[in-house]
């Protein structure tokens, strides 16, 4: 009997998939300690990837929001009659960073530091005769951050009085944004490795007990594939099986929170995620995290039995 | 059946264990390889079973030169040939009849295929009334009967066999080499490295003698030639 590969690369048959998820349930219970272990490896990893997703979510998210409210104030020269206002809009509009420009009259200025101040604000009424203030572009970049780049074009332009954009501040917001985004990211891809090489030990012990099998298996012509695929499906159970917990503490804990938090930071510029669709978000990221690091972690361990 | 031509085997270790090996051995041969304890006989062993791939050379088992074969074809190519080692390699488990199934198995034969071949192998190595029993609770030569049941299940045309009385005292090994000559005069190739003079002496067959990673002796019929 002479078999060729395509016969044996043809598409899994049903009875061959059943043994492998038999097999793999088995090594699970045979198993009992080192699936703990490996289980309770993911489900550290991930809780703590979790409950460090949602802060950092939630950072991103009020850094967002601050990033969006940073804009350019143009104060149009008063000497600037209504074609060199124009002018000037179209060459500030011409600056491929920026998103739009707003035209706000000297009259909408002095309303607004009014309301802003409030009882005091009254005083500025008397103002309203003889407007010291100056007619005003608002620009926003499409990206926050070129907004001092945007600025330094616009001021350099005709009757483009004085360009404010919270100078000096600004760049340190930026700074310390992007730090805080590459701190956390480093910090969670340190956390995935970690949990990747704790899972790939705890499941090359499990496979150590079964160098035999395995040994046997390639001596008798099984497939490498076929060999790896009980493997496989234990990883992926592994990591399944270590999300449970995280998914269910990292919930809980954030609708608390949020019930808590957000009440309380109402009329701040902070809002927080809502919980929904947040929540089932970082449920989905967990249990494909769980399932990754699981199948890496085995097919890690399992490959280096199978060197031909 | 199987052919070596100009086969060298060179370790990383500096160590050399095949120095221009040629031979031919045909379908249905009974070969006895023998020599000192690190001659080169196990290297050669598990060059025709691609365990080790020769530094230069070739080998061609049933039209398939194993010194080129890619590593994804290794699986089907060994399906065509048995290996018995003297250790038996069995799954402590798995009773008799699974582990002999589960050459099958993993295989993927059709389970309707699976019981009656392996009770059949079992029938030949007088082991079918111990079918439920663990190895733990047979002897060692019944181990090694259920090891060589798990080689030929699936019809080889060769079976490869390590020092497979090596552990064994002299009634069983008789016991032994009595399945290994059915085995054959059923039409199987089979090569045999042994240590054990009698049964070279007696059952007489082709003896390939290797020392210092060459042959030195090829003789029909042959005998063991060492002090043992």
């Amino acid at each position: 009997m002479y078999v060729t590969s395509k016969e044996v690369i043809t598409a899994m048959k049903a009875r061959t998939v059943g043994r492998h998820f038999r097999e793999s349930f088995k090594s699970l219970g045979r198993n009992g300690w080192m699936t703990f272990a490996s289980a309770s490896a993911v489900t550290v990893t991930l809780i703590l990837v979790g409950v460090f997703f949602v802060i950092m979510m939630n950072l991103n998210m009020v850094a967002t929001t601050i990033e969006e409210d940073v804009e350019i104030r143009v104060h149009i020269d008063v000497a600037a009659n209504e074609q060199d206002q124009q002018v000037l809009q179209q060459k500030i509009e011409g600056i491929p960073e920026v998103k739009t420009v707003e035209y706000s009259t000297k009259e909408k200025e002095l309303d607004s530091l009014i309301d802003s101040l409030g009882e005091e604000g009254e005083a500025f009424k008397l103002f309203e005769q003889d407007n010291p203030l100056n007619d005003v572009f608002i620009v926003k970049t499409k990206n926050p951050e070129d907004t001092m780049k945007a600025a330094k074009q616009i001021d350099k332009m005709e009757y483009a009085a004085k360009v404010k954009y919270g100078q000096g501040q600004v760049e340190k917001l930026f700074n310390f944004i992007n730090a805080g985004r590459n701190v956390g990211l480093v910090l969670i891809i340190g956390l995935l490795f970690t949990a990747m090489f704790l899972i790939s030990n705890t499941i090359k012990i499990t496979i150590m007990s079964r160098r035999r099998e395995i040994e046997i298996m390639r001596l008798v012509g099984a497939t490498n594939s076929f060999i790896r695929w009980p493997f496989f499906l234990e990883g992926l159970w592994l990591g399944l099986l270590g999300s449970i917990i995280p998914i269910a503490l990292v919930s809980t804990a954030y609708y608390y929170a949020y019930d808590y938090l957000a009440p309380k930071l109402e009329g701040h510029f902070i809002k927080l995620l809502e919980f929904s669709p947040f929540v089932y978000q970082i449920s989905g990221l967990l249990i494909l995290m769980g399932a990754l690091i699981g199948v890496w972690g085995s097919l890690m361990s399992v490959r280096k039995f199978l060197k031909v | 059946m199987i052919d070596m031509k100009d086969v060298y085997k060179r370790y990383p270790n500096g160590v050399t264990a095949a120095s221009g090996i040629d031979i031919h051995i045909k379908q249905g041969e009974f070969v006895y390889v023998v020599g000192p304890s690190g001659a080169g006989k196990s290297t050669f062993i598990k060059m025709m079973y691609r365990e080790e791939k020769p530094s230069s050379g070739t080998i061609t088992i049933d039209g398939v030169n194993l010194a080129t074969l890619r590593n994804a074809k290794v699986p089907l190519m060994r399906r065509k040939i048995g290996v018995v080692f003297q250790d038996f390699k069995l799954l402590q488990t798995l009773t008799v009849y699974e582990n002999v199934a589960f050459a099958l198995e993993v295989i993927e034969e059709h389970p309707k295929n699976i019981k009656k071949q392996v009770m059949e192998t079992l029938d030949l190595v007088g082991l079918k009334h111990k079918a439920r029993m663990l190895p733990t609770e047979l002897s060692g030569g019944e181990q090694q009967r259920v090891s060589i049941a798990r080689s030929i299940v699936n019809s080889p045309k060769v079976v490869i066999a390590d020092e497979p009385t090596g552990n064994l005292d002299p009634d069983t090994s008789w016991e032994i080499m009595n399945i290994f000559d059915e085995i054959n005069t059923r039409g199987t190739t089979v090569v045999m490295a042994t240590h054990n003079k009698e049964i070279v002496n007696t059952i007489k067959h082709r003896v390939i003698a290797i020392e210092g990673g060459r042959i030195v002796r090829d003789e029909q019929r042959g005998d063991y030639g060492y002090e043992s």
